[in-house]
């Protein structure tokens, strides 16, 4: 039974401490995410973070799939925010390829990606309001999000594991009425998220349990690896979609939210501007969406138009070979990273030239800022690392993989 | 629109930031140098890495202070078999660049650069994890995502996609 092993043993180093397993079944690890802390009393002496238990090895089956069939895998990583995922990805073969992308599908990646920014944004706030006892955020925030996961139902026909970005453009015309829903959600969202601040920003027993909890200096951040509103809300000033604009990002005019302190409430106030600056990005990508093609020319990687296939024999040529086959990508590699919800995502794609990508590894935000919850907790209460981990916004299938 | 053949010639590259700053620190530290897709590229000798990261790390004019990523890439069965990849990326100036360590399937050793950046204590783990590379000098080099009783490094190219039954 490998996997009862107890791993990994750590000893007390101090005859007055005490080692205590918190997870991975513990309802504020968001996951399966094992924290072994050492204790003195109630204060933390020690703090280990124990990760693998949803390790699913999706960088190995990846180099066993050919690179149109990976698009899916990507949205298993992190859940919360599949476009993303899609999106880096298809990012990171276009570059292989050299391909260019025509702006609505550029713009319509941008759209798709602040509603999951919002998505993912929501269910961290309701999530980690709950650990810290605020039940009614919870709902509010489900609520919303609820909306957004229709507009991606509407798109995709999946409300969570979305698929909807391919390589060489998105795989299909959003349907009508989908712009007035998604402006009708961009109009309603501002005073929403004025309603979550309402019971949470000015609160004392809020500001409490986060004002100066778990700080973390801009300097550890940095040196931590930690990116994301975890390095923002120590005020270390980068965002990718500012500094190195993707998918047309450099279009869009967006604050880039900052904190001062470094502790639990900075993070939460950044992540509650972003929500604001979001739904902003989403108000102009609905204003200024160009017209045209939605995938790039280039038939020998994107798949025909149904209607195609079954008028021009070409079409149907192609469809065929792109199915049984896949495409081929010229030999080389690229690192090419996004800004996730939770930091810097990035994709490091290795081509051999054949149809199947020789390696494919995800740089994970999570596990590099989970690397920062032992200089956050130390010294501090246990009740601590609750608000710890849930600021952090860790998901364990990105970390695990 | 067609790819840009990649550059190779030290000569050419030699105004990239990263490129210079290392050339001026030890000119035989730096194994070949590659220019693709946007991308900056440099071979560094293995004995050298951690040094390299240092000198980047605190360069004044250009620093790369940030370490975005460490990942391996297995060449089996071609030597020398691994390649084992930098990202780093400089928040003041928002440039990136990518340094490789090649090292031979019989002796797949390297020094660990958790001393110049704390962050790729996971990332090292992760790939001695799924690789088998051990990193000397780190400071808790154990199994991350796999059990700890596990047989093999899945993410080798020697090790079936399906595992071994």
């Amino acid at each position: 039974m490998a996997h009862l092993t107890p791993t990994p043993v750590i000893e007390p180093l101090q005859d007055r401490t005490m080692i205590l397993n918190m997870g991975p079944q513990h309802p504020s690890t968001h996951g399966v995410l094992r924290v072994i802390l050492e204790i003195d009393g109630e204060t933390i002496v020690r703090i280990m973070p124990d990760i693998g238990y949803l390790h699913t090895g999706i960088e190995k089956t990846c180099e066993a799939k050919f690179y149109q069939q990976v698009v899916p895998l990507t949205d298993r990583i992190d859940y919360l925010c599949p476009l993303t995922n899609n999106l880096c990805f298809a990012l990171a073969v276009e570059k292989l390829l050299g391909m260019e992308i025509p702006p609505k599908a550029q713009w319509l990646r941008v759209l798709l990606n602040e509603l999951t920014r919002i998505n993912s944004h929501l269910v961290w706030l309701g999530t980690h309001a709950l650990d810290l006892g605020a039940m009614t955020v919870f709902l509010y925030c489900f609520r919303e999000r609820e909306d957004i996961l229709r507009l991606f139902e509407m798109v995709s026909g999946q409300r969570m594991m979305t698929s909807y970005f391919r390589i060489g453009g998105i795989a299909l015309e959003p349907p009508l009425g989908f712009f007035e829903r998604a402006r009708d959600f961009a109009d309603r969202f501002p005073s929403k998220v004025d309603e979550y601040e309402n019971l949470l920003t000015g609160n004392p027993i809020w500001m409490m349990r986060t004002q100066g909890v778990a700080k973390i200096s801009p300097e550890d951040a940095v040196a931590l690896g930690a990116t994301g509103p975890t390095l923002r809300g120590s005020g270390v000033d980068l965002d990718l979609r500012r500094d190195m604009p993707y998918s047309g990002y450099e279009n869009f005019q967006f604050k880039v939210p900052l904190g001062k302190e470094g502790d639990v409430f900075d993070r939460y106030m950044c992540r509650v501007a972003e929500l604001r600056e979001s739904i902003g990005i989403v108000r102009q990508a609905l204003d200024g969406m160009p017209e045209g093609p939605i995938k790039a020319d280039s038939p020998k990687v994107v798949l025909p138009d149904r209607e195609k296939m079954k008028t021009q024999m070409e079409a149907l040529i192609y469809h065929f070979k792109i199915i049984t086959e896949g495409f081929t990508v010229p030999a080389g590699e690229v690192y090419q990273a996004v800004e996730s919800p939770r930091g810097e995502m990035g994709y490091y794609v290795v081509s051999d030239g054949t149809a199947k990508p020789y390696r494919v590894h995800m740089r994970a935000a999570c596990l590099a800022n989970l690397q920062t919850l032992p200089k956050m907790c130390e010294g501090r209460l246990i009740a601590d690392v609750v608000a710890a981990i849930g600021s952090i916004d860790i998901v364990l299938g990105e970390i695990d993989r | 629109m067609a790819l840009a053949p990649p550059i190779t010639d030290i000569e050419q590259l030699k105004s990239h930031p990263a490129l210079a700053c290392l050339l001026d620190w030890n000119p035989a530290a730096i194994q070949s140098v590659k220019f693709d897709r946007d991308e900056m590229t440099i071979n560094v000798e293995r004995a050298h890495i951690r040094e390299a990261c240092a000198v980047l790390r605190d360069h004044r004019e250009f620093p790369f202070e940030f370490l975005s990523d460490v990942t391996c890439v297995d060449w089996y069965p071609s030597e020398p078999r691994f390649e084992v990849i930098y990202h780093l990326f400089s928040i003041s100036k928002k440039e990136r660049v990518r340094l490789k360590v090649r090292l031979e399937g019989s002796s797949p050793v390297i020094e660990s650069i958790t001393s110049v950046w704390p962050a790729a204590n996971y990332f090292e783990r992760e790939v001695f994890d799924l690789f088998g590379i051990r990193f000397t000098g780190h400071p808790y080099l154990r199994r991350i995502l796999m059990p700890e009783d596990w047989e093999g490094n899945p993410l080798r190219k020697d090790y079936p996609v399906e595992g071994y039954r």
